[in-house]
């Protein structure tokens, strides 16, 4: 059986793309430090990812921690998203847009 | 589906779903509530199959209530959360809508669950909130105005502590009362997660903001990128070596009793078929068995308890990396470490692996994973070929090489899923993995979750274990051989012959006539395997009694070679009719259960084969 004919939900890998204005995003914040997020960018339309860290409650306005970073590669990173806490790939966390804790 | 529902009392029937995210501890209000025996987990997710209980109000109502699956929303993501939104929506297939959801939500974290509980607002069902963890929320100062939140929101809460009985009466009496109202649905335009924000700024007081003090030192520790490793490592180790040397005293005794008990019964019965039947088939067969119980119980004691306090999800963090390495996400390492228990479970718990071509690779690689009815072979063999030596003062050798057996497993494991995976280029896997906070296991639920284990495999040795080795036994026995014929009776039976028939397969990989004979058996359950060489030596054996003996026994008949092959063999062969039943399920497709056979059968052939050969060089023996 050859895996690659398995159907697999659209998640197209979008190119990095930064867009042109200056902005940190969660997966560059050092550990330790806190952040509030701008927003989340949608590498695709229907972006299935973006949309689960809306409702994990990655929204505009909520402060974010990176409280711990995979032994390897310092991926995944943790997040603690005021009182929960998640695990998330680089990837995934490149797609929340921050502005620093004022 | 939901009838209107008239007052009088006892009110008529009815028929809830308690829904609510992953760690809401919605599993453990279940089994308050209906008594069900199930385990209660910390991990997200544990609630996979369909779980559905009774129980009585203490004014007489019946109800029944489904368990739905863990979900963060209705707008799914996996195969698990879509049983979730389809029964609440009344769109399932074989499941009708509930009359009314009873919406668990963890007073700990309410921002993210107050979400989820304004998206079931629009269900256009009745709802009753169950606001659960009171308890750990007042020790943490948090302080909740329900009345004014439950006004708000439309729909009655009642505050639950789903630890205890105690703790669900205030459930129970609300279950007696009339259906509420549903909730009006969120107006148009309203934004859920700022109307959250105000439903906490209003109702809500929390002095410690969120921080839960223990979980960020302990994370600290557990997630550090350098003592987290060491830690899991240490952890794995642990619970190898344990299940090895706490069990062998427990195991003892068992056996001695066993064959206490095997004297009394069979001392008043004349020789002839009945004392053979019951000797060498019920006896030797269940008994060598049942042995094992100690081992098996350990183990699952230790990932029920890795699985309530939290740590598992951080397990997967640390290995999220790794699992890449194998083409898959850290998602992956909880159904494959619960396979170690038994690939059922684990089979099943790949459900809440989001990307489709992740979950079937788990799937074909969990019965990789060192399930638990492979201990009781491995054990056996261990024993009696691996001299009992301590290496460096602590570690023993026997448990090193069940280490390795394991080790090499897993290593396999990511071998085939790296190889299925080859060619898949890089779309993306999600880890978006909750890591909910720590907790001290509960005793009880522990308790009874290895309770439920221990009468699972007892009552499987009592139906499909002793109903196997009666077959075997009487495959074995007849045709008895003529009168005066030289050589061991079993040469002549139906068993016999089929074993010497199978062994123009086998015998390139070092099996005799016996191993064949008792693999058949062993593909109803893997342990039974043991017992079937008890049964076939038994009768093989000039003298009565053997059955107790098999371990001296079988490190003078087999060569290390034969021993070393079959412990390869059992690593990878997928001898268990059950996880080739439940793929069957999980994947829907008998074409990808009959590729996983070939594909197990073929690595456990061929490992087998270089195992068999590589010793007998090394041994020298010809």
């Amino acid at each position: 059986m050859r895996l690659s004919r398995v159907k697999v939900r659209a998640a197209e890998p979008a190119p990095y793309y930064r867009g042109t204005e200056l902005m940190l995003y969660l997966d560059t914040l050092p550990k330790g430090a806190h952040a509030v997020i701008e927003k989340i960018e949608q590498r695709a339309p229907l972006d299935p990812i973006a949309t689960r860290l809306e409702e994990l409650g990655f929204v505009p306005g909520e402060a974010v921690q990176v409280v711990a970073t995979g032994p390897m590669g310092r991926d995944p990173i943790a997040v603690r998203l005021g009182t929960s806490r998640f695990a998330l790939r680089r990837g995934e966390a490149a797609r929340v847009g921050l502005r620093t804790a004022a | 589906m939901s009838s209107t529902t008239s007052t009088q009392t006892p009110a008529p029937s009815l028929h809830i779903a308690l829904v609510g995210n992953p760690n809401c501890g919605k599993t453990s209000l279940f089994n308050q509530l209906t008594g069900s025996r199930q385990k209660v987990a910390n991990y997200a997710g544990v609630t996979v199959e369909r779980k559905e209980g009774f129980f009585t109000t203490p004014n007489g109502r019946a109800i029944r209530v489904l368990d739905l699956p863990g979900a963060y929303s209705l707008d799914s993501t996996s195969p698990d959360e879509d049983v979730t939104r389809d029964v609440c929506l009344g769109r399932h297939r074989s499941e009708p809508q509930p009359e009314m959801l009873v919406a668990v939500i963890s007073a700990t974290n309410l921002r993210l669950h107050l979400r989820f509980l304004l998206e079931l607002k629009q269900l256009g069902l009745p709802v009753i909130v169950a606001l659960n963890m009171m308890d750990e929320a007042r020790r943490n100062g948090l302080q909740i105005d329900v009345a004014g939140l439950q006004a708000d929101l439309g729909m009655p809460i009642v505050p639950v502590v789903s630890l205890n009985r105690a703790g669900v009466v205030p459930l129970l009496q609300a279950l007696d009362l009339p259906l509420p109202a549903p909730p009006d649905p969120l107006p148009a335009g309203i934004d859920p997660h700022m109307e959250v924000r105000r439903l906490l700024a209003t109702y809500v007081v929390d002095p410690s903001a969120g921080t839960d003090r223990l979980t960020d030192r302990l994370d600290r520790l557990f997630l550090h990128p350098l003592w987290g490793p060491v830690i899991l490592l240490v952890v794995l180790f642990v619970m190898f070596q344990t299940v090895f040397a706490w069990a062998q005293p427990l195991m003892d005794g068992l056996d001695s009793g066993i064959s206490t008990f095997g004297q009394i019964v069979l001392k008043p019965l004349p020789d002839g078929i009945l004392h053979s039947l019951l000797a060498d088939g019920v006896i030797a067969g269940a008994g060598t068995v049942i042995v094992f119980l100690p081992q098996i119980l350990i183990l699952f004691l230790w990932i029920l308890a890795l699985e309530e306090s939290g740590y598992l999800p951080r397990a997967a963090f640390l290995l999220d990396r790794l699992m890449a390495l194998a083409g898959l996400s850290g998602r992956s390492f909880i159904p494959l470490l619960s396979s170690f228990a038994c690939a059922i479970p684990g089979i099943m718990a790949a459900r809440t692996i989001q990307n489709p071509r992740d979950r079937l690779v788990t799937i074909l690689i969990a019965p990789l994973m060192t399930c638990s009815a492979r201990l009781p072979v491995y054990t056996l063999l261990i024993g009696a070929f691996v001299p009992h030596r301590t290496i460096l003062g602590i570690f023993g050798l026997q448990g090193l090489v069940l280490f390795g057996l394991y080790a090499v497993a897993i290593v396999s494991g990511v071998i085939a899923a790296r190889v299925m995976t080859r060619g898949v280029k890089s779309e993306e896997h999600p880890l978006l993995l909750e890591l909910p906070p720590y907790r001290r296991p509960n005793l009880k639920s522990l308790a009874l979750g290895l309770w439920q284990r221990a009468v699972m495999f007892l009552s499987r040795v009592g139906t499909i274990i002793v109903s196997l080795n009666v077959l075997l036994w009487a495959l074995s026995s007849f045709p008895l051989p003529p009168a005066g014929a030289p050589g061991a009776a079993i040469d002549y039976s139906l068993a016999g012959r089929i074993g010497h028939l199978m062994q123009w397969v086998f015998a390139p990989i070092g099996f005799n006539w016996q191993i064949c004979v008792s693999l058949i058996p062993g593909l109803a359950a893997r342990e039974v395997a043991v017992s079937s060489l008890a049964t076939v030596y038994a009768i093989g054996a000039t003298d009565d009694g053997a059955a107790d003996k098999l371990l001296p026994l079988l490190s003078t008949q087999w060569s290390m070679a034969t021993a070393f092959s079959l412990l390869a063999w059992y690593v990878y062969a997928p001898q268990c009719i059950s996880t080739l039943a439940v793929m069957r399920r999980e994947t829907g497709s008998i074409k990808t259960v009959l590729w996983a056979a070939a594909y197990l059968f073929g690595l456990a052939y061929l490992a087998a084969f270089l195992t068999y050969h590589i010793t007998r060089a090394i041994t020298g023996v010809p």
